[in-house]
């Protein structure tokens, strides 16, 4: 297996007096498809939440290539090339598709006066190309929050893919989207890893698609790391089982 | 098609300017109720860029607008005399300026209230913008109210009995057009610079920004430098604005002409809410109407006025959230949103249709 582009070593957080991680160490491969799988509350947004910087964790590191990002905010995290998209979609309603997807470009080599840049050629010839990709691209000109649910989840998607990140964390991707449009969505995330070279980092709850997709998977249960393996291994595991249904 | 809108708004900045320059010497009984009126467009539509565009409802831009008019002052007394002896209530010795000192000094302390507001707004952001919502409406009032108390119990620049200005060397007439002339000039740079500051990244990061701030943060955008920047721009009018305002009336106070906190500060987020916010043209359509309607009342209804304006707020706040142009913007959008390109010619509309309409199960 190739080396790590994110690596977790005993990261822990707790909230008062809840543990809502403890003790978890993890390594997403470079170029891979990484799943995280667990029952409602077993603390995987959680996880995701610290990856990226949401709030400081208790104890642990948090590697990005090698660097320590445990203590920096997300807007910094963000420019290092490291994204997540949220379980409840977020993309900005007011502002139409296109719009939303010109400032999701890349801010990492960016100097203040960029700020002030008008729209290049280039980003609006990629912004289009990526948003028909999604298959949004006949409704570029509606405002964001008027399209449907799955839509925004797919705007959000390729939000994201215009943002040329290295590695991406994706919260529950096909959560609230109709299983006709989830295998649109299965082909375009691994041409987002195959065709783009993005890592992904996946929560799902829809386990016909993680197994499908993901070459290795981690599973949680009460904050702690369950089982480790690939698809097959992970769906015999009896503890993964016994957690799904609710056994100790 | 965007070429069509930067020209069509090209050909309605150049009317207003016309209109602008014909607007003195056509009306020429009411130079003084249109340098006001410029004055409320400037407040307008700088409090829209924080408003409006970044969804930051300020209840402090009147600070901007005072500390300019004080730093002017300080600056075009303090070049020819003592500041604490000019203002001072004792003073006996006569003071007079030259031609050559009054308008040197109202330039030099023009550009210094400028300056010296963006500056205040770079403090004052990185101290304000930890605060959203309603914290930070209340946060940059207590900024504003803060700032009329201080200065009301500042002997150096008169407390609370305030500073008379340098006197306008010239006859009555010459001093309305003169400040009228101002007011135009420094507004309608504003709508310049606005109207190309809106048409590069910045409008899409100031509205991203308004739309969901936390995932402008997740994508990696700078939001506190965009935040600031955009208090900096408003600051800066805002500043020379209150140079002029302080020079215009004759004489500077701080509650009631520096920082009026329940009047210029309430009438910007009304005339904002009245014309549309978050279009480039609705805080200038809302202050014009505004300043129509506030100046009918003053005249008409004395003694009623508040009771008007307060009900014109309750109307707005109810019935007309939208605002005059978010309200034509709704009933025709044809006129403002371009035209979506005919699909069929379209590569990439084809492409994205056969994507979306691929069955279930296909590889």
């Amino acid at each position: 297996m190739s080396e790590a582009v994110i690596e977790l070593k005993g990261v822990c957080k707790s909230f008062g007096g809840v543990t809502a991680n403890n003790d978890v160490s993890l390594i997403v491969p470079r170029g891979s498809i990484t799943g995280l799988i667990g029952p409602n509350g077993s603390g995987k947004s959680t996880l995701f939440s610290s990856i990226v910087g949401y709030h400081p964790i208790d104890k642990g590191s948090i590697l990005f290539n090698g660097r320590e990002i445990s203590r920096l905010s997300v807007p910094e995290i963000a420019r290092l090339g490291l994204l997540r998209t949220f379980q409840t979609t977020r993309i900005y309603g007011k502002m139409n598709g296109l719009e939303n997807m010109l400032i999701s470009e890349t801010q990492r080599q960016v100097g203040v006066f960029n700020m002030f840049a008008h729209g290049r050629k280039e980003a609006i010839d990629r912004a289009e190309r990526l948003i028909s990709f999604v298959g949004l691209y006949p409704k570029r000109f509606l405002p964001a929050g008027s399209l449907s649910f799955g839509q925004q989840k797919l705007l959000e998607f390729a939000m994201a893919m215009m943002n040329e990140p290295e590695v991406l964390l994706l919260d529950e991707p096909t959560a609230g989207i109709n299983p006709t449009l989830i295998n649109g969505l299965i082909d375009r995330l691994r041409s987002a890893n195959i065709d783009f070279g993005i890592t992904l980092f996946i929560i799902e709850h829809n386990m016909r698609v993680i197994m499908s997709m993901a070459s290795k998977i981690y599973c949680l249960a009460h904050g702690e790391l369950l089982a480790t393996g690939d698809a097959e291994s992970i769906q015999r595991d009896q503890r993964v089982i016994d957690a799904y249904l609710g056994a100790h | 098609m965007k070429r069509i809108e930067r020209g069509r708004q090209s050909i309605a900045l150049l009317a207003l300017f016309a209109a602008g320059l014909a607007a003195p010497l056509l009306l020429s009984d009411y130079t003084n109720e249109l340098a006001l009126l410029w004055l409320m467009i400037l407040f307008a539509v700088t409090w829209d860029i924080l408003g409006g565009q970044m969804g930051y409802n300020s209840l402090g831009n009147i600070f901007f607008f005072g500390a300019g008019m004080y730093i002017s002052a300080i600056v075009q007394i303090g070049l020819f005399y003592d500041v604490g002896m000019y203002t001072s209530g004792a003073r006996t010795t006569h003071i007079s300026f030259s031609d050559l000192q009054y308008f040197s000094g109202l330039a030099l302390g023009m550009l210094a209230a400028g300056i010296g507001s963006a500056i205040l707004a770079a403090a004052a952001g990185w101290a304000l913008f930890g605060l959203r919502g309603p914290y930070f409406a209340i946060g940059t009032l207590g900024l504003a109210i803060a700032a009329a108390e201080l200065v009301a119990s500042w002997e150096w620049v008169g407390a609370a009995s305030g500073i008379s200005m340098p006197v306008f060397p010239g006859n009555p007439e010459l001093q309305k057009l003169f400040f009228y002339m101002l007011f135009f000039a420094l507004g309608f740079a504003l709508l310049l610079f606005l109207n190309w500051l809106y048409s590069t990244r910045f409008r899409l990061a100031l509205n991203a920004v308004r739309d969901d701030e936390e995932k402008a943060e997740a994508m990696g955008l700078h939001t506190r430098r965009i935040k600031r920047t955009a208090l900096i721009v408003a600051a800066f009018f805002l500043g020379i604005a209150g140079a002029i305002f302080g020079n215009m009336t004759g004489f500077i106070e701080p509650r009631d002409i520096a920082f009026p906190t329940t009047t210029f500060n309430i009438y910007m987020v009304l005339m904002v809410l009245l014309g549309g916010k978050g279009t480039f043209w609705g805080p200038v359509v809302g202050a014009t109407v505004f300043h129509i309607i506030k100046e009918a009342t003053w005249t008409y209804f004395l003694g009623w006025q508040y009771v008007t304006l307060g009900l014109l707020i309750v109307i707005i706040v109810v019935y007309f959230q939208q605002g005059i142009v978010g309200w034509m913007i709704e009933s025709y959008p044809h006129w403002f949103a371009p035209k979506p390109a005919s699909e069929e010619s379209d590569a990439y509309a084809k492409a994205s249709i056969d994507l979306a309409a691929r069955p279930e199960g296909s590889p």
